[in-house]
């Protein structure tokens, strides 16, 4: 399915305007594209730090483009998608605040978006049985060996496809997971194509609005489990954006922590924290200080630099992105730091090393993870909770507003930001309608 | 002749009255009509320190001559007050310093070795050595400093307390071990204000927690009306069963005095005068000092104030049993300071000044603001308090959020975490205290650096529970409307919008007290 360059695989019909794209010909698709454009990289990396809104609806090389899917192979389906959230590492990405490191993984052109829960337009076989065209589904993105069409690497056949060594071989151009590689598609747009190892059936009885969630909530799953969190032991979650507040429904679940701490940066993500049931929610303006409090820890003030714990939690989950740094410096000696965030900053590791801390990474999710999530969702709590997640849709369109609001959603109040891509969009919340299709 | 304090009712001739707010200077006009009370001019200081100190160590009162209590081979620890007091600090030589000077010569006259002296801090953060040398003097500290002679008390030192038993109300007495091991205490005092001195200083001075909490606590504080008058203090009452307690078990020989009110030095005279009285200086002087301090950087400006030294002569100087000595003290404390005062008002306005107990070369922080307001200030009557039941309380202070987190670290913590969920000194108190109290950061910096000890704030709220009960209306002029508001009180902007905010309680013409003070007054409230 490469794209071939003397094949343009869309048409541009504006990068600027809010003017809806009009398929010149009946099989193309609307779709929200990032292409290769340094100038435009670069003014979004500058303006990413204090003007991220500006950063990510102007100066992103983004465009709205009527884009052809890429033929289906054999094994492989197409997806129109309902909705498709807009992720911490798509903001990250399209600001130009994500690592280089992501550069060889991912190929150009590509449509972001892979939290996405659609309607399977093909048949299609997967580990779990036979799909029919119109099952409502969810995506597990990470494009392993079995969507390349490879021999199982050592990731996969040891059941961690999110180790997956192959994600830049096979018939597929490179791209870590949908939403990142230029043949796929991606949930930003009219349609998506997906690989039957990726796809899992949402219960009938779960909205939208939950099923959207589903993929982060199976991230959060994962990222519960890599905390290998023992009986008794304190965790502190950083950040009460929707993968904080999903990890920590996850870790409530799954884990026999003794009471679970959750940073918050905004009131209302501390309300909300409180309602996901963190036995304590702290500020994130002296995050030390108040860790220090709850654990009764030394504290210790360098010379330079901020200040530290001599003592501290058991396990921290950095799912801010850009709070590394404070995550191992709130953690006792031989305690866990897991990175469930994607990192847009760089820490001193100087406590890594002296504290003799593990620092686990917990990337995406894989198939077993998804499994617990649709089950957890399932749950009538938990389904009731993630109703509140997703604060507001956006047709394609508004795109530049999309990414506005989700760039303030912790500010804002709103968990989730999504496009909703098809014609009678989901309305999350009512109390939430007026931010629907336009700027809160 | 010194003139006695006096209340002045003001008119359509009086000026612009001085308020002290922080660290800046206002001059401020009040509506007519409004009480404004004077202290006592500064009495005259003892001709002969030296001689009147002598005299007081050879003629005690309820208690032989020290030099009959000191014999070779014998125990002896000298305890004395720290730098808390007085306020400001006082130009050397400290009072403190040529009393104990006095009371080591008679020890060494009578073959006495064994002696140690130590800094009463309770829960107070530790003294640098510099301030102990400027208590003490230089020729002690040098003589007993490199020993470990000379030393803060550490009420977290386990091994180095003792306790002494329970009173009859219950209450743990527990103080420093080397105190209560002694063959005698000598305990030398500043006695600043009328609540300072009595039993209040060895047993509460030397007291680790376990002891201090029977009476430093919301209901203890809620009942000491006032603080200036310990016969109807529920924290003194407590104080004087320990310290009982604790005389039948130890001798002990104190020695109290007595300060005139020269609280400012000479440059700054007219801080200390009535305005009509300025004189063309002193106006000159006030607009200067005004406008100066606002004109320089925060740092510069607190340096300024820190760095003065009061020229306080001392009024008397009393030794032997403490009950006795302490009658006499607060009778040569309330010649200086008493000034009757005529009833109650609806609204009581105070001018906060730079400086408290516990900021001595430090920052001023919301919960110490507080604390002079509505625990210092607002206690400085006998009988009942100035202002009604129900009544409004002004109070000058810009209340700036701002910490040191060198001697205040749980301070800084207390504002964020505890007053975000309660400003109820008994739900605070419940919920929060003996975390903050046993807290092991807290103890370490309080151990090992100069932090007040984590449970100071609670105390520091408890010192305004009284108040809190009492007022039905707090507001502060010039302030930070957010530590206000933490703190579960209003700011306004000038006094005429303090006095607009409180008409809904007080209505639109209350009665109004304005206590101008610094210099202090106790009001005698008929």
């Amino acid at each position: 399915m490469t794209e071939r360059p003397s094949d343009p695989p869309s048409s541009r019909v504006g990068s600027r305007g809010p003017a809806v794209p009009r398929p010149s010909r009946a099989d193309r698709v609307p779709a929200v594209e990032l292409y290769r454009s340094v100038p435009r990289y670069l003014a979004a990396r500058t303006l990413s730090g204090r003007l991220p809104s500006v950063a990510a609806a102007s100066a992103a090389p983004l465009r709205l483009v009527a884009r052809r899917p890429s033929e289906t192979l054999p094994g492989w389906a197409r997806v129109r998608p309902r909705l498709s959230g807009i992720c911490g590492s798509d903001l990250a990405t399209v600001t130009g605040r994500s690592s280089f490191y992501f550069s060889s993984l991912v190929s150009m052109p590509f449509v972001p978006g892979h939290e996405v829960v659609g309607d399977l337009l093909d048949d299609v076989d997967t580990p779990r049985g036979r799909l029919t065209a119109g099952t409502r589904v969810v995506l597990a993105p990470v494009l392993t060996c079995a969507a390349r069409g490879v021999p199982p690497c050592a990731g996969c056949s040891s059941d961690r496809p999110t180790r997956c060594d192959s994600v830049t071989s096979g018939h597929l151009a490179p791209g870590l997971q949908t939403g990142y590689c230029a043949d796929t598609g991606g949930g930003w747009s009219g349609e998506l194509r997906a690989h039957g190892s990726q796809l899992f059936a949402v219960p009938e009885s779960m909205p939208d609005e939950v099923a959207v969630l589903l993929e982060p909530l199976a991230c959060a799953v994962h990222a519960a489990r890599r905390a290998e969190v023992l009986p008794g032991e304190r965790v502190l979650v950083i950040g009460a954006g929707a993968i904080g507040l999903l990890t920590l429904l996850a870790l409530r679940a799954l884990t026999p922590a003794a009471e679970i701490l959750v940073a918050a940066k905004h009131p209302k993500q501390k309300t909300m924290a409180a309602r996901f049931g963190a036995g304590q929610v702290l500020g994130s303006g002296d995050l030390v200080g108040a860790v220090r409090r709850t654990t009764r820890a030394m504290q210790l003030k360098p010379e330079r630099g901020q200040p530290y714990l001599l003592g501290g939690v058991d396990v921290t989950l950095e799912c801010a992105g850009s709070a590394l740094d404070t995550a191992l410096r709130v953690t006792r000696a031989g305690g866990r730091v897991v990175l469930s965030g994607l990192p847009t900053a760089s820490p001193d590791l100087t406590p890594l090393w002296f504290r003799e801390l593990s620092l686990v990474g917990a990337y995406a999710a894989g198939p077993d993870d998804f499994a617990v999530a649709i089950d957890l969702a399932s749950g009538a709590t938990e389904g009731a909770l993630l109703r509140e997640v997703l604060g507001a849709t956006y047709p394609l369109e508004l795109w530049r507003d999309a990414l506005d609001h989700a760039l303030s959603a912790g500010r804002l109040g709103a968990g989730r930001i999504a496009f909703a891509l098809q014609s009678d969009p989901v309305a999350p919340d009512s109390r939430l309608e007026s931010s629907k299709g336009s700027r809160p | 002749m010194t003139r006695p304090g006096f209340v002045l009712d003001v008119d359509d001739r009086t000026p612009p009255l001085l308020v002290h707010a922080g660290e800046s200077l206002r001059l401020e006009r009040f509506p007519d009509g409004t009480r404004v009370i004077y202290p006592p001019e500064s009495l005259p200081g003892v001709d002969d320190l030296d001689a009147t100190i002598a005299d007081a160590l050879e003629n005690p009162v309820g208690s032989e001559p020290l030099r009959a209590l000191l014999f070779a081979g014998m125990k002896l620890t000298i305890a004395f007050d720290d730098l808390s007091l007085p306020l400001p600090t006082m130009k050397p030589p400290d009072i403190r310093g040529k009393i104990i000077e006095q009371v080591l010569t008679l020890a060494a006259a009578a073959g006495v070795d064994d002696v140690e002296l130590i800094v009463a801090t309770a829960l107070h953060r530790r003294m640098t050595a510099n301030e102990i040398r400027h208590v003490v003097g230089e020729r002690v500290f040098r003589s007993f400093w490199p020993e470990k002679k000379l030393y803060n008390f550490d009420a977290e030192d386990r091994e180095n307390l003792s306790h002494i038993g329970l009173t009859d109300a219950g209450e743990d007495v527990e103080i420093s071990k080397r105190a209560a091991e002694s063959d005698l205490l000598v305990y030398v005092n500043v006695n600043m204000v009328a609540m300072d001195g009595g039993h209040k200083s060895a047993a509460i001075g030397l007291a680790s927690y376990k002891s201090l909490k029977h009476h430093h606590n919301s209901h203890t504080m809620v009942h000491s009306r006032s603080f200036m008058d310990h016969k109807n203090s529920e924290l003194h009452s407590s104080a004087w069963r320990m310290g009982r307690l604790l005389a039948g078990h130890l001798k002990i020989f104190q020695i109290e005095t007595s300060l005139n009110n020269a609280t400012f030095p000479e440059q700054y005279g007219f801080l200390s005068k009535r305005e009509w009285e300025w004189s063309l200086r002193d106006q000159a002087m006030m607009y200067g000092a005004s406008r100066g301090l606002d004109a320089m950087p925060g740092r510069l400006r607190r340096k300024t104030f820190q760095s003065m030294r009061s020229e306080y002569a001392v009024t008397g100087v009393t030794a032997g049993e403490v009950e006795a000595v302490h009658e006499k003290t607060l009778a040569a404390v309330h010649r200086q300071q008493l000034v009757e005062v005529d009833g109650q008002s609806d609204v009581l306005v105070f001018g906060l000044p730079f400086l408290g107990p516990y900021n001595v070369n430090s920052v001023m922080n919301p919960i110490l603001a507080m604390c002079l307001g509505l625990g210092y200030f607002f206690n400085m009557y006998r009988g009942k308090p100035l202002v009604r039941p129900g009544g409004t309380l002004i109070l000058y202070h810009p209340v700036p959020h701002e910490f040191s987190q060198l001697h205040h670290p749980s301070y800084v913590d207390f504002f964020e975490e505890v007053l975000a969920e309660s400003t109820d000194p008994a739900t605070i108190e419940a919920k929060f205290e003996k975390a903050y109290a046993t807290d092991p950061w807290y103890t370490h910096l309080y151990r090992t650096s100069h932090a007040y000890h984590g449970v100071h704030p609670f105390y520091m709220w408890y010192w305004g529970a009284h108040a809190m009960d009492h007022l039905g209306d707090v507001i502060w002029v010039g302030a930070d409307r957010r530590t206000t508001e933490r703190m579960g009180f209003r700011s306004a902007s000038t006094l005429a919008d303090a006095l607009e905010m409180a008409s809904g309680s007080v209505g639109r013409s209350p009665s109004i007290t304005y206590l101008h003070s610094p210099p202090h007054a106790i009001a005698d409230v008929k």
